[in-house]
């Protein structure tokens, strides 16, 4: 029997509606790393957050509980950057990523005393179920989830890319990202685009947690943490410094994971990582700089 | 002689433990051209970051228009109307011609950007040929042309220039001279901070000479054809 099935119309739909997620979540990690210099490793937590806001508020109409999703993930950024990466801004790029895996674990210590006050680890966000049933297209079974999860990730995509390409505030935080220092000199706020970039990247977090809660409604602690660490990998393989390559990169490697799942067999699929990861080895090797960057990685004068 | 614009008194600036900048004072008057010339290392670009407050001072006082501008961070400071040319130009290279003027509209305060644009693009027109290109493929001096249009949207009380002909071949840095020029007839006040001594000395009311981030003497135009004056300047 051949290790490798055949990969059908059903895996490349599952495998789009998963690089759509990771992208949200690329963009999100790449908003804040593009204005901070800063690798939140948090991240997931956010989304962890939001998905526990989900899972507390199942008994609320469907509005109600996104809405407090929102609003939970929204304050929780806003907080870290003031409380956090506002203070630690001038420090090493080393300084905050440690930093911001002790929040990680912070955020999730929390989290495991909130869950376990019934007794047992694990809730389920159950509000938004009927996005989990199938519709057929064209004789492939696609999730309702799917579809939104695109249509959503390219609404916000294309709305993000206006705002950037279109606006004023978008203008400055491109030259804040592409040399912060001499922004600043030119009168752009710093405090106005971090906190900008801040909130956005919440509001992708919490966007994300919906989708994920749909697609796997068992929260626990460590949710959203497998997906942060391979988006983050993805985000590098596709290039950190600008944000559309680390976009893609997370595009990327959710499309190739989901593809390599549907390829795998059931019984292999504890391969999976194994296989992706190699596969990021590959292109790191062949392509340093990044899967999307343009020529050699040399270091920018 | 009117109140100055700008006023430093007795900054010190360090390094570290490394004083950079010591007692330093001088004035620059409102539509003044003042020059700040002097060896390498002697706190010429140091003045205009500590000025902009990008660099912290360890005593003394900057004052614009007699208002403290200690403690305010660089944004601040060019919100309140003072404009930087940075040395080597810094322009961003991936974005527009346009894109680079309207990020010098961050720090303007009054109405008229779409006026002060235009006024830009008239005085440079290679600026207004090129506002859609991405602005790296500008040669040197265009993207010079490119910084200091940058900086005169805002429409700054007081213009920074940190060695604006750097890098610049010699025609090319007749046309930024030419830019000064003009801008000294629009009544712009400006600091200027350059390696070419004599040029420099011929061009500005007064030129400030620093050695060792101390004011070591103050030349007038007419020292600039005095070549011994020059050279005492920088050695004596």
């Amino acid at each position: 029997m051949s290790l490798v099935a055949a990969v059908d119309a059903q895996t490349l739909v599952d495998a789009v509606g998963l690089g759509a997620v990771y992208a949200l979540m690329a963009v999100g990690i790449g908003l804040v790393f593009g204005v901070l210099r800063l690798v939140n490793f948090a991240y997931g937590q956010l989304v962890m957050a939001g998905a526990y806001t989900l899972a507390f508020t199942s008994a609320w109409p469907a509005a109600a509980s996104i809405a407090a999703c929102f609003a939970v993930v929204l304050a929780l950024s806003l907080a870290l950057e003031r409380s956090v990466f506002r203070p630690l801004r001038t420090q090493s790029p080393a300084v905050m990523l440690v930093t911001t895996f002790a929040i990680a674990f912070l955020l999730q210590s929390v989290a495991l005393v909130l869950d376990v006050r019934d007794g047992t680890i694990g809730e389920a966000a159950r509000s938004l179920g009927g996005l989990n049933q199938a519709v057929s297209v064209g004789g492939v079974d696609v999730r309702k989830v799917t579809i939104v999860a695109v249509v959503v990730a390219a609404t916000a995509l294309g709305l993000l890319a206006l705002l950037l390409e279109r606006t004023t505030i978008g203008l400055h935080m491109r030259a804040a990202a592409a040399d912060f220092r001499t922004a600043r000199l030119l009168g752009v706020q710093a405090d106005r685009v971090i906190g900008l970039a801040v909130l956005l990247s919440g509001l992708l977090a919490a966007t994300v947690a919906v989708i994920l809660t749909v697609q796997s409604p068992l929260v626990a602690p460590d949710f959203a943490l497998k997906e942060t660490i391979v988006v983050l990998v993805g985000v590098v393989v596709g290039g950190i410094d600008r944000l559309w390559t680390a976009t893609l990169g997370g595009f990327a490697i959710g499309f190739a994971s989901g593809v390599i799942n549907g390829a795998l067999p059931t019984d292999k699929s504890v391969f999976l990582p194994s296989a992706v990861f190699a596969l990021v080895i590959l292109v790191l090797l062949l392509r340093p700089a990044g899967l999307f960057a343009r020529g050699p990685a040399v270091e920018r004068v | 002689m009117s109140d100055p614009l700008l006023e430093l008194e007795g900054v010190e600036v360090r390094y570290g433990t490394v004083p950079a900048l010591r007692d330093l004072s001088f004035a620059v008057v409102p539509g003044e051209i003042v020059g700040l010339i002097g060896p390498n290392g002697a706190g010429k670009s140091t003045t205009l970051h500590a000025v902009m407050g990008a660099l912290p001072l360890n005593t003394g006082s900057i004052r614009l228009a007699g208002q403290p501008l200690a403690g305010l961070a660089p944004e601040q400071v060019a919100r309140a109307g003072i404009a930087l040319v940075p040395e080597g130009r810094r322009i961003y290279g991936g974005f527009s011609v346009e894109e680079n003027l309207r990020l010098g509209l961050a720090a303007r305060q009054e109405d008229g950007a779409d006026e002060a644009l235009a006024e830009v693009l008239s005085l440079f027109p290679v600026l207004a040929e090129y506002r859609k290109r991405p602005a790296g493929a500008l040669s040197g001096g265009q993207q010079q042309q490119l910084a200091i249009g940058r900086a005169l949207v805002a429409g700054p009380r007081l213009l920074l220039l940190d060695e604006p002909s750097l890098g610049l071949a010699p025609a090319v840095v007749d046309t930024v001279f030419a830019a000064l020029a003009t801008i000294r007839e629009r009544g712009v006040t400006v600091l200027l901070v350059e390696q070419r001594a004599r040029r420099t000395v011929a061009f500005c009311d007064r030129t400030h000479v620093l050695a060792n981030g101390r004011l070591r003497t103050t030349l007038a135009p007419a020292d600039a054809d005095d070549t011994r004056a020059l050279v005492a300047a920088y050695l004596a």
